[in-house]
């Protein structure tokens, strides 16, 4: 699937783009497919995100993962402060 | 080409005589007005600063900052004609051209002006002499000098 | 310490309500993203993997009790309870809101502090060696001729969109602690033959992808003459740096394509025509600032005895302090590198360079009772409090003790620098830290016995974990969507500079930690003498570690 990410422009949170809205959880990712780019630009214009972007994921039975190490730590939390995530069942295996 | 937008020289009209490149300007002896682009060599006008009436530096990306050096170096040879910023400029470089010799600004989008007026007031005060601002440094005013 | 006249304090303060403007007209949407990103770097602010961070200045890494004090409460009001001390001497937070900044800039500039050319194309905050002013070994406190560079860079108006990142470093003894050159320019304050004070400059230095050594560009520029050179060697920067390619627009690509020899030439030629200008500040002015670090009020006739019955003391006093040039006092190294260890007698390594906000305001505390109200920002990621009366040493281990602040392990195996890596920054292509922690719980019991010691990692080729100047260096790759880390071996910092070597092929995160076990185990057979590793290695090379780790 292809979801949207990006960060929260005044508090700089990391985002993910539900459908309708930007959501603190990845779980809460919708899959866009080909209609990231015209999101990712009116949201840009709204000024309700910052240097929103496009990534690869797939659903699995834990939730949405994304493909790419540095988008699953982005989801989760540092992998060395996981007392920091906003998933209580984040553990680095998870991340990793 | 952009419009002149702020002009820092009292009682004066921005020039208008037409700009020839600078790998022209040499060849060309009735040019008065010259434009120079960030990779070329602003020393190469020192001597024929008599007969020039107009700079132009361009910033075609205001991430260059190569025309700071060419305005400074033209004043510093005892230019004093108008020397022109042009290109890709905002609100938040105007002190930083104006501290290194620019009097003329032409951005290709007009600049808000009330933004410009803020941004030009910035600076209580300067660290350094570039000396082409006309401004004593911080370091002159604790020494009295 | 400096403190600033009331020009100083306007000029923080323009700063912020600068910043201010600039952050509202972001969030309102008349300044477009791609415009407030070079202003919002200038000021610090970076767009990171999970917030934006802000790096705050620590000039010369040296800074007061009450400024540090800031620093942890910082931490707490504005951020996750913590902040991570760097490479450059300054003090970065990983959660901070954009929408918060100019007031934490405001705060920050209610103590002198600023975060102002903490990132961007510009001249970089000036760091410089942590022991000035306390250390035997130096010709003459440096940072009076850092403060000076710092007022000259801050928003110099031909300097703010230079080729590349800019940074300089100030000396003063040969023992360099601050890995001079490896600066864009390094600074050592030397003596000439008549016995004049005057600065060498190094220009060109580096890490990133492109490592190199500043070669010597002029051995003797007179002090009433530091700015004017200063601003001809950038000037030449400025105007003939790379712009084509970002990763040759270092001054050091410079120096190296036109060679030595024309690089100082057209400097010459600047500085001579500079020269004439009269845009060097007056003696005055730098006596001026020197006043300010001028000796504090040490007491005089004390012992340097010390009662070291307790091993655990006499081990943190053997490891973490360092001679301090007054009879009686001692240099105190606060190790932020501690390896815990658990009721199951496992290890637990902290994150190098992070403090919390609490343990930033004990060292704060420390600081303005036991250390003269002064503290130091090390390049190394440690903290240290110049002046302490050896009579106080056992006190203030203990209280260092109690805040988990007295890990004996300075300049030791597990006394790792460790760049925030792919755990916090977008650029990074591997984690740092959790290797980091790996080896120092692999390592901890071995510590002593390897001795000196010093492991550098980076989690990109960008280097902020200076893996290039390691003993052993780590520095982390993405191989095929999957974190790979190599090995290299004879890096130094210091008098000795050499650039590390990759020995081999790549490992995955416990192949590495096995890896820097085996090198150790190599070192430990062959040392002779009092050698450290790295003498050793210099001295049988690279092969019998090549042997041991791929055999």
């Amino acid at each position: 699937m292809k979801i949207i990410t990006g960060n929260d422009l005044k508090s700089g949170a990391v985002t993910w783009w539900n459908g309708a809205a930007w959501s603190l959880h990845v779980n809460d990712a919708a899959d866009m497919g080909d209609e990231a780019a015209a999101v990712i630009a009116a949201e840009e214009a709204a000024r309700r995100v910052n240097g929103a972007y496009v990534i690869e994921a797939e659903q699995t039975a834990d939730g949405i993962r994304p493909a790419h190490i540095k988008e699953r730590i982005r989801a989760l939390g540092p992998t060395v402060r996981l007392d920091l995530s906003l998933d209580p069942t984040a553990t680095p295996d998870k991340v990793l | 080409m952009a419009d002149v937008q702020f002009l820092f020289r009292e009682g004066e009209e921005a020039v208008s005589a037409p700009t020839v490149a600078l790998s022209a300007f040499a060849e060309d002896t009735n040019a008065t007005a010259v434009v120079i682009e960030p990779g070329e060599d602003a020393r190469a006008l020192i001597p024929h600063l008599d007969r020039l009436s107009l700079v132009e530096v361009t910033f075609p990306a205001f991430t260059d900052g190569r025309g700071f050096s060419s305005a400074r170096i033209l004043r510093e040879a005892g230019y004093t004609g108008e020397l022109r910023a042009s290109g890709d400029i905002g609100v938040d470089m105007l002190s930083h051209l104006h501290r290194c010799g620019f009097d003329a600004i032409a951005p290709n989008a007009p600049l808000d002006l009330a933004q410009a007026e803020t941004a030009l007031k910035v600076w209580p005060q300067v660290y350094q002499a570039t000396v082409v601002d006309g401004r004593k440094p911080i370091w002159a005013l604790r020494h009295g000098l | 310490m400096y403190l600033y006249d009331h020009y100083d304090q306007a000029m923080v303060d323009a700063r912020v309500a600068e910043f201010r403007d600039q952050t509202r007209r972001r969030i309102e949407g008349t300044l477009s993203e791609e415009k407030f990103r070079p202003l919002r770097l200038q000021n610090g602010l970076y767009l990171q993997l999970h917030a934006y961070m802000l790096r705050v200045a620590v000039p010369y890494g040296t800074l007061s009790g009450s400024q540090m004090k800031m620093l942890g409460d910082i931490a707490d009001k504005y951020d996750r309870g913590y902040g991570h001390f760097t490479t450059r001497q300054n003090i970065q937070y990983n959660w901070i809101k954009l929408e918060d900044t100019p007031d934490i800039l405001a705060d920050l500039a209610s103590v002198e502090m600023h975060a102002i050319q903490t990132s961007g194309n510009c001249i970089r905050n000036i760091s410089a060696d942590q022991y000035a002013g306390a250390t035997a070994d130096e010709l003459i406190d440096p940072r009076p001729y850092a403060e000076l560079l710092r007022q000259w860079s801050s928003f110099h108006p031909e300097f703010l969109a230079l080729p590349r990142k800019f940074k300089i470093c100030v000396i003063a003894s040969d023992t360099d602690r601050a890995a001079m050159r490896l600066h864009d320019i390094g600074i050592q304050i030397v003596k000439n033959e008549a016995g004049e004070i005057g600065a060498a400059f190094y220009v060109g230095g580096g890490m990133g992808r492109t490592p190199i050594i500043a070669p010597l560009v002029k051995a003797f520029v007179p002090l009433d003459e530091l700015i004017t050179y200063s601003e001809a060697c950038l000037r030449v920067y400025n105007r003939y740096g790379r712009r084509d390619n970002k990763y040759k627009a270092r001054i050091k690509i410079l120096v190296h394509e036109l060679g030595l020899e024309e690089y100082s030439r057209q400097v010459e030629e600047e500085f001579a025509h500079l020269q004439t200008l009269n845009i060097e500040p007056p003696l005055a002015e730098l006596e001026r600032i020197k006043t300010f670090f001028a000796d504090p009020a040490y007491e005089t006739g004390l012992s340097d005895d010390l009662d070291l019955s307790n091993p655990a003391f006499a081990a943190w006093v053997k490891n973490n302090t360092a001679a301090h040039k007054t009879p009686g006092y001692a240099i105190v190294n606060i190790s932020l590198k501690p390896v815990k260890v658990l009721a199951d007698g496992t290890k637990e390594a902290g994150i190098p360079g992070d403090a919390t906000g609490e343990q930033i305001r004990i060292m704060a505390d420390l600081a303005k009772t036991y250390s003269f109200d002064e503290l130091r920002v090390t390049h190394t990621q440690n903290i240290v409090l110049p002046h302490v009366r050896k009579a106080d040493l056992f006190t203030v281990w203990e209280k260092l003790v109690a805040a988990e602040l007295a890990e004996a392990n300075l300049d030791k195996i597990t006394d790792i620098i460790a760049c925030p890596g792919l755990d916090y920054c977008t650029l990074a292509n591997a984690r740092s830290i959790p290797v980091a922690q790996k080896i120092a719980e692999r390592m901890a019991d071995k510590a002593e016995e390897i001795g000196e010691l010093k492991l550098k990692i980076s989690g990109c080729i960008n280097a902020c974990g200076h893996h290039h100047a390691g003993h052993i260096g780590i520095l982390g790759v993405d191989r095929k969507g999957l974190e790979n880390y190599q090995l290299l071996l004879g890096g130094c910092e210091g008098a000795d500079t050499s650039l590390g070597k990759i020995i081999g092929p790549g490992f995955d995160e416990d192949g590495i930690v096995g890896a820097v076990e085996k090198a150790t185990q190599v070192y430990l057979a062959n040392k002779e003498g009092e050698e450290r590793f790295l003498d050793t290695y210099r001295r049988i090379g690279m092969n019998p570690f090549k042997e041991a780790i791929y055999g």
